[in-house]
């Protein structure tokens, strides 16, 4: 018989399940071509604009050159550096799901872990498109890093632009290595449970020929063990060095030793407001509802709120750095955000990022798919306009007032980050269409765990829809 | 319950890879991989759809080398890390800025730890594909009945023909005492 889970508390999985209904809810949204409706390829089709947009706007800056841009002096980083922080910053959620709530034992990662990490590995993916291209000669990008050459020159390794290469190269290396090491038993599982040759082909190559034996389980657990050890420090270090882009110039709005806690916390805001914006919709469309759980969006809301309130004193901070320093380059800015050409901007970001999230205070409200589906999106704009007020405005008040100028993104600007939105929709789209979106071995060792490791019975016929 | 061949060839231990039992809970195949190791069985693996703790105990089986190459794979990074800055930027471009010293320590730290956290990473992943012997085209395993449900609901306990205390009879009687599901022989594929 199938176990209820109607009894026990805090219980992750609910309907009745046993290992085969897991395996079955799971596999079915890709093995169930019927599942797909025209919600699907509407939204791959913008996905497939968005991509074709993203690879025009590319070529046509590699034709004309970075002046397609609106960057230029003072202002000379703005929105490509802008979108590269955000993608990152969106990213770090997966890792945190993925290592962090590993290593505290927090079984309720195992529903949403999987899709946390490939949404980490498509918007470090669409982040590393700014920095390659921001460099003006892109064809020439592998003079980053450092390899002998007749130029007798190398990276200046004191640089913090220097440690960004080494960090965002390290954390994408990794984030594809621990994202693929959970994969390869699924795909296991897939390649026995498809009917389809082809796709048995494929997930047999991708499955590396996994057979389950207890010898490998054994050292797979050690080995994902170390990388999620090793991925915790990597995330908080990938942020903060991105930090130090900024903190480690003397920039007034820039030179400021909150920076990396303020910059890690508002990656795991914004990241998490993401998986939530993509889950959300993506587990009513599938009948995911008995492993995404209502517990799962609840404490993600919490996660999201307790970081929000990071980044709220972040501002509260700036704000008091800039008149207890008594800079004047410093309170010149700070009074340049409330008030100055860009307020507008300035206090959308307040409204998003300190008003949002305190809704999600409320019980009630966080069991509302609706308004939290609204606070995601709100804190992922307001996420953005905050790049915006740290980089181009900074840029724009400067010590010599006779070189301020104002900013203005151009089409391409515009054109070429919705042209990463679009990218990164496709990405996660063809991912949940091909690759198990949710861990399944780790559905059912939670299952072994919790419920009882006798008390799982394979079920005669159990109802489990 | 007999024993199914999977071929009916009549089979010298030699063509063997080993018997399987099929067991509907982890529980039980942990039980089973127990009384194996009890009963003098050494060369033995168990297949799962899940990592089930404590099993590779009750097999009597026990590695531990993941950590130790990591380990040295992360050191190893550290010191290349440290090594190529000291060598690039003090030796070989030596650049001075604002009359400071030539090795500023601190200002290596971050590359000096992702180098640190790439080649330990690096030695994780690979150093568990190499020692579990993967990706590998095929398995004798793979023939035994019901396997497509080792990784999605059923548990597996193989004795292998190479270990000294197999004797094919006495073995099937053994494994049929555990009370599985099915009991069958497995084959070597031929080469």
């Amino acid at each position: 018989m199938a176990v209820s889970t109607e009894l026990a508390p805090d219980i992750l999985v609910t309907g009745e399940q046993d290992y085969e209904s897991i395996t079955r809810i799971i596999d079915k949204v890709i093995l169930d071509n019927k599942i797909h409706n025209k919600w699907f390829y509407i939204t791959l089709g913008i996905g497939v604009a968005g991509t074709g947009l993203m690879i025009a706007m590319i070529t046509w800056l590699l034709y004309i050159g970075v002046g397609v841009w609106g960057d230029q002096i003072p202002v000379a980083w703005a929105w490509d550096i802008i979108n590269f922080v955000w993608w990152i910053g969106i990213g770090h959620a997966g890792t945190l799901i993925s290592a962090i709530l590993l290593l505290m034992r927090q079984q309720w990662r195992s529903a949403i872990n999987r899709f946390a990490e490939a949404m980490t590995i498509f918007a470090v993916m669409c982040a590393g498109i700014y920095p390659m291209l921001h460099t003006g000669r892109p064809w020439v990008d592998y003079w980053l890093f450092p390899y002998p050459n007749i130029l007798a020159l190398w990276p200046q390794f004191r640089s913090p632009l220097f440690w960004d290469v080494c960090a965002v190269s390290t954390y994408f290396i990794v984030s594809v290595l621990f994202w693929y090491m959970g994969l390869v038993p699924d795909l296991a599982t897939m390649r026995d449970r498809t009917k389809n040759k082809f796709l048995k082909y494929g997930y047999a190559i991708g499955s590396l020929g996994w057979r389950g034996s207890a010898k490998h389980w054994h050292r797979y657990e050690q080995s994902n063990l170390i990388l999620a050890a090793l991925a915790t420090p990597l995330v908080l270090s990938v942020h903060t060095t991105v930090s130090y882009d900024f903190a480690m110039s003397i920039i007034p709005g820039w030179n400021e030793t909150i920076f990396p806690p303020y910059f890690v916390a508002g990656a795991v805001f914004a990241g998490f407001a993401m998986v939530m914006l993509f889950g959300i919709p993506i587990r009513a469309r599938y009948r995911l509802k008995d492993l995404i759980t209502m517990k799962h969006i609840d404490w993600m809301c919490k996660v999201m709120l307790a970081t929000g309130l990071i980044v709220f004193y972040g501002y509260v901070m700036e704000t008091f750095m800039g008149w207890y320093s008594g800079n004047k380059g410093e309170v010149d800015l700070t009074i340049y955000w409330f008030i100055g050409e860009n307020k507008i901007e300035y206090w959308a970001l307040l409204f998003c990022n300190c008003f949002m999230p305190q809704f999600m205070w409320f019980p009630k409200l966080r069991q509302n798919l609706v308004v939290v589906w609204i606070v995601c999106v709100f804190v992922n704009i307001g996420m953005w306009l905050e790049r915006y007020y740290i980089i181009p405005m900074s840029l724009q008040i400067n010590p010599l007032p006779a070189i301020d100028r104002p900013y203005h993104p151009t089409w391409v600007d515009i054109c070429l980050f919705a042209g990463t939105i679009g990218f990164f929709t496709l990405s996660m789209l063809l991912f949940i269409r091909t690759m198990p979106a949710i861990n399944i071995f780790e559905i059912k060792d939670y299952i072994y765990k919790v419920m009882g490791p006798d008390r799982i019975k394979k079920a005669e016929a159990a109802g489990v829809e | 319950m007999a024993i199914s061949h999977a071929h009916d060839s009549s089979m010298n231990a030699s063509d063997l890879h080993g018997l399987v039992a099929e067991f509907e809970t982890g529980q039980e195949l942990k039980a089973a991989a127990n009384a194996a190791r009890l009963a003098g069985y050494s060369e033995m693996d168990s297949y799962t759809p899940l990592p089930i703790h404590g099993l590779t105990e009750a097999m009597g089986w026990k590695n531990n080398v993941i950590p130790w190459i990591a380990a040295i794979a992360g050191f190893t990074g550290a010191v290349t890390g440290i090594a190529m800055q000291y060598y690039v930027d003090v030796v070989d471009l030596p650049l001075n800025v604002g009359g400071k010293p030539m090795f500023t320590l601190p200002m290596f730290v971050g590359p000096t730890f992702e180098f640190t956290i790439l080649f330990a990473s690096f030695g994780a992943f690979f150093g568990l594909w190499a020692l579990n012997g993967l990706p590998r085209y095929h398995h004798p395993i793979f023939s035994a009945k019901n396997f497509e449900r080792a990784s999605v609901d059923r548990f597996f306990l193989c004795i292998e023909a190479k270990d000294p205390n197999y004797d094919g009879e006495k073995t099937a009687e053994f494994l049929r005492t555990l009370l599985p599901l099915n009991v069958s022989e497995v084959e070597e594929p031929e080469v």
